[in-house]
């Protein structure tokens, strides 16, 4: 088992954050590497981009939005209890090195992914741009710790409660427009990296996404996460998860996304029903 | 049963009704009683020069347990196996028998070979039903340690040979459970887990450690297992990489690698969802690329789901069908379709992005290609439609480069499998063996388990005596 070192609730209980003691995996991730994480003996296998390791104490963190219930699970085990079976760690590491200025934007529980990220490439010496949004300021996470991993941090909320009223895309486009920028890193949403790399497309500024599809073993083994890049398939778990997210067809990722939306609300409506 | 035909006729094991067993996911053969098994013993002409043994990649005395099963004497017999193959219930069940031992039976120059595999079988189960669980001996501890990765059949040979010899053995598994291939790839209704599970806790009695959630090559290196006190690795992982057809439409939803689909029903337990959380696509038809044992097994486990109709969509000709003859067979019972010389090019979906059909090719046999095999050639203009949403990839899979990208002082061969000598499994990195379907590209479960038995007494050696 691997137990759970901390819990918080963030934005309103909608995202849970689990430290989780695996040492093994503390000593080895690397910025931008995932784990498969299973929380008992029937569970799914969810894969999930560490948000912090600490190699010292042993213990890796995830964040998590409740969508399901392989997440609902996950919510439910409180400081003690434990995963099943954690993995990793799983993927290519984020290639880190001194570019001059990186514009890192970021959406949703995006954010939790992109600042390891954002924090080793303000220590390989570059300027860091940080945006980050999300649909109101109670659902905003990690200002702190972006404030902290960053030179510059602007915020965005879709109706305006905190910062800039409206999407990451307006301030990526500020910014560009102000600043050359050297290399952008965006993670969120299918539709926010979609949108976000249309802009730097046309600014011809490469663009790092970090994508999240299906998949079973997170080795090669099942193919199940396979994305179009470039006109070529790729297996986001060993040749990504991030890619250039100019070549990356985001609109085949957002169907297969969608491969088993079906058997995922009867599985979620069974659980919720069974809690009530 | 007349004495006449008890002389010539094979005892047949008694097996599920078709119709009943093409919507369950138990056993198909049910096994031998023991009278049955003496019965077919007694068929054994105890030929002074064996073919069967020849013809078995382990050498099994075959004619040697045979005799004991038919004085009766099945814990003998079943102790006799184990000296020469570790893993004789999954062997009885999945090995290619026609083409191995029973194809080189004198009785088959008749047609009517001894069942081999159903008395290896039975002797296995009747040992695991009414043994005594008694460890074999154990020699005397080396303070030698060995990392096994990998935990498929040739591994769980290496181990279970490297044990018994007294050496101190750890075996790295990259998924939650044990077994490999045996455990996430082949159906229950072919080989049940619990078979799996009980000879995986065999090596576990005997003291061998399973370490789950390892991936070699990510969590931890081989050049660290070597600072962490291993004397020696093996290297059994597999070969892991998903062939696809390469043809548009290949990301439509609905179209899976056979490792995918047969992974999520057979490892994940999704044939049971919504008891399990993992889901499996349920398609109402569903066709199944390529006719080898993987295809066998994702044709009949999408019946099994619940399939109006399944298909096997092949280029070739009933004679080049890789499988084994039984899987062939069990499948035509069930009502699987086989849609010979025919060859898909592209996939065709709807707005969802999801499968709805597929565009096919007719094919002709020309010459005999580099596999011996005549070569499928296209037939011009004959383009054809069929209806499916559901399609099953099974047409072989490649070097899965996790592991060996991140060890490049070991030598790759030019499609990317490990190279190592055929005698001993040795590699060009000192210390470490490879053996099964890593160095040979997808094979069965038996030729692994003679390459693990070679390497095991190789690493013996060189923990005896020096590389």
């Amino acid at each position: 088992m691997f137990p759970i070192v901390t819990r918080e609730e963030m934005a309103q209980g909608t995202v849970i954050l689990n430290e989780i003691e695996a040492p093994l995996i503390a000593r080895k991730a690397k910025p931008g590497q995932f784990v498969i994480l299973k929380a008992n003996e029937e569970g799914e296998r969810i894969p999930l981009t560490m948000a912090e390791t600490n190699p010292a104490k042993g213990t890796i963190t995830i964040i998590y939005m409740v969508v399901g219930k392989s997440t609902a699970l996950f919510r439910d085990l409180k400081v003690g209890d434990g995963y099943q079976d954690v993995i990793g760690p799983l993927g290519r590491p984020t290639h880190v090195e001194k570019v001059g200025t990186v514009l890192c934007v970021g959406g949703g529980t995006g954010v939790a992914v992109l600042h390891p990220i954002t924090r080793a490439m303000k220590e390989a010496g570059n300027h860091v741009i940080c945006v980050i949004g999300a649909r109101n300021k109670d659902l905003l996470i990690l200002e702190e710790k972006m404030k902290a991993a960053s030179n510059d941090l602007r915020i965005c909320t879709d109706d305006g409660s905190y910062g800039h009223h409206g999407f990451v895309t307006d301030v990526v486009k500020e910014v560009l427009a102000q600043t050359q920028v050297q290399q952008v890193v965006a993670i969120g949403p299918v539709p926010m990296m979609k949108a976000v790399c249309n802009i730097t497309k046309e600014k011809n500024v490469p663009t790092l996404v970090s994508l999240n599809p299906i998949m079973i073993d997170g080795t090669g083994m099942c193919g199940g996460c396979r994305v179009s890049v470039g006109g070529k398939t790729k297996f986001a778990c060993v040749d990504g998860p991030e890619f250039d997210g100019h070549l990356v067809n985001f609109d085949e990722l957002n169907l297969r996304l969608k491969a088993y939306c079906t058997e995922e609300k009867q599985c979620y409506d069974g659980y919720c029903r069974l809690a009530e | 049963m007349s004495e006449k035909k008890e002389k010539t006729g094979r005892v047949p094991m008694p097996e599920q009704d078709p119709n009943v067993r093409k919507r369950n996911f138990q056993e198909v053969p049910t096994g031998y009683t023991p009278a049955m098994a003496q019965e077919e013993a007694a068929r054994c002409v105890q030929c002074k020069k064996p073919g069967c043994v020849e013809g078995c990649p382990v050498s099994v005395d075959i004619p040697g347990f045979i005799n004991l099963v038919n004085k009766g004497d099945f814990t003998a017999a079943i102790r006799h196996i184990w000296s020469m193959n570790a893993l004789p219930a999954v062997c009885g069940r999945v090995c290619p028998q026609e083409i191995q031992c029973e194809g080189k039976c004198i009785l088959n120059k008749k047609g009517t070979p001894v069942a081999i595999g159903n008395l290896e079988r039975f002797c296995a189960d009747y040992e695991r039903e009414h043994g005594t669980g008694a460890l074999p001996p154990t020699a005397a501890a080396t303070g030698k340690r060995v990392a096994v990765v990998g935990s498929g059949p040739s591994g769980l040979t290496v181990a279970g040979d490297l044990i018994q010899k007294g050496h101190s053995v750890t075996i790295m598994e990259a998924f939650h459970k044990p077994g490999g291939v045996l455990v996430y790839g082949i159906p229950e209704f072919r080989l049940p887990k619990a078979i799996v599970a009980q000879e995986v806790n065999f090596l576990e009695r005997l003291g061998v450690e399973v370490r789950c959630n390892s991936v070699v090559g990510r969590t931890v290196s081989l050049d660290e297992l070597f600072e962490q006190g291993y004397d020696a690795i093996y290297l059994g992982v597999g070969a892991g990489l998903p062939s696809f057809m390469n043809i548009p439409g290949e990301n439509l939803i609905g179209i899976l690698s056979a490792n995918e689909y047969l992974t999520r029903a057979n490892l994940m337990k999704a044939y049971k969802f919504p008891e399990v959380d993992t889901p499996i696509p349920l398609g109402k038809h569903v066709a199944v690329l390529g006719a080898g044992n993987v295809a066998m097994d994702s044709a009949r486990t999408a019946m099994r789901l619940g399939a109006e109709s399944v298909k096997i969509v092949y280029r070739r000709s009933r004679d080049e069908m890789p499988a084994r003859a039984a899987e062939i067979h069990h499948a035509e019972e069930e009502g699987i379709e086989f849609m010979l010389l025919t060859n898909p090019v592209r996939y065709l979906g709807n707005e969802a992005g999801r499968l709805t059909g597929m565009e096919c090719l007719k094919m002709e046999l020309g010459e005999p290609d580099a596999s011996g095999r005549r070569r499928p050639i296209p037939i011009k203009g004959s383009e054809f439609q069929i209806k499916c949403d559901l399609v099953v990839v099974a047409v072989g899979s490649g070097a899965n480069p996790l592991l060996t990208q991140s060890t490049p002082d070991l030598k790759l061969n030019k499609w990317g499998y490990i190279q190592a000598d055929q005698e001993t499994g040795k590699t060009s990195k000192r210390g470490v063996w490879a053996g099964g379907d890593i160095v040979t590209g997808a094979a069965t479960v038996i030729l692994a388990m003679g390459a693990g038995r070679a390497a095991a007494n190789s690493i013996h050696k060189y923990l005896t005596w020096g590389w």
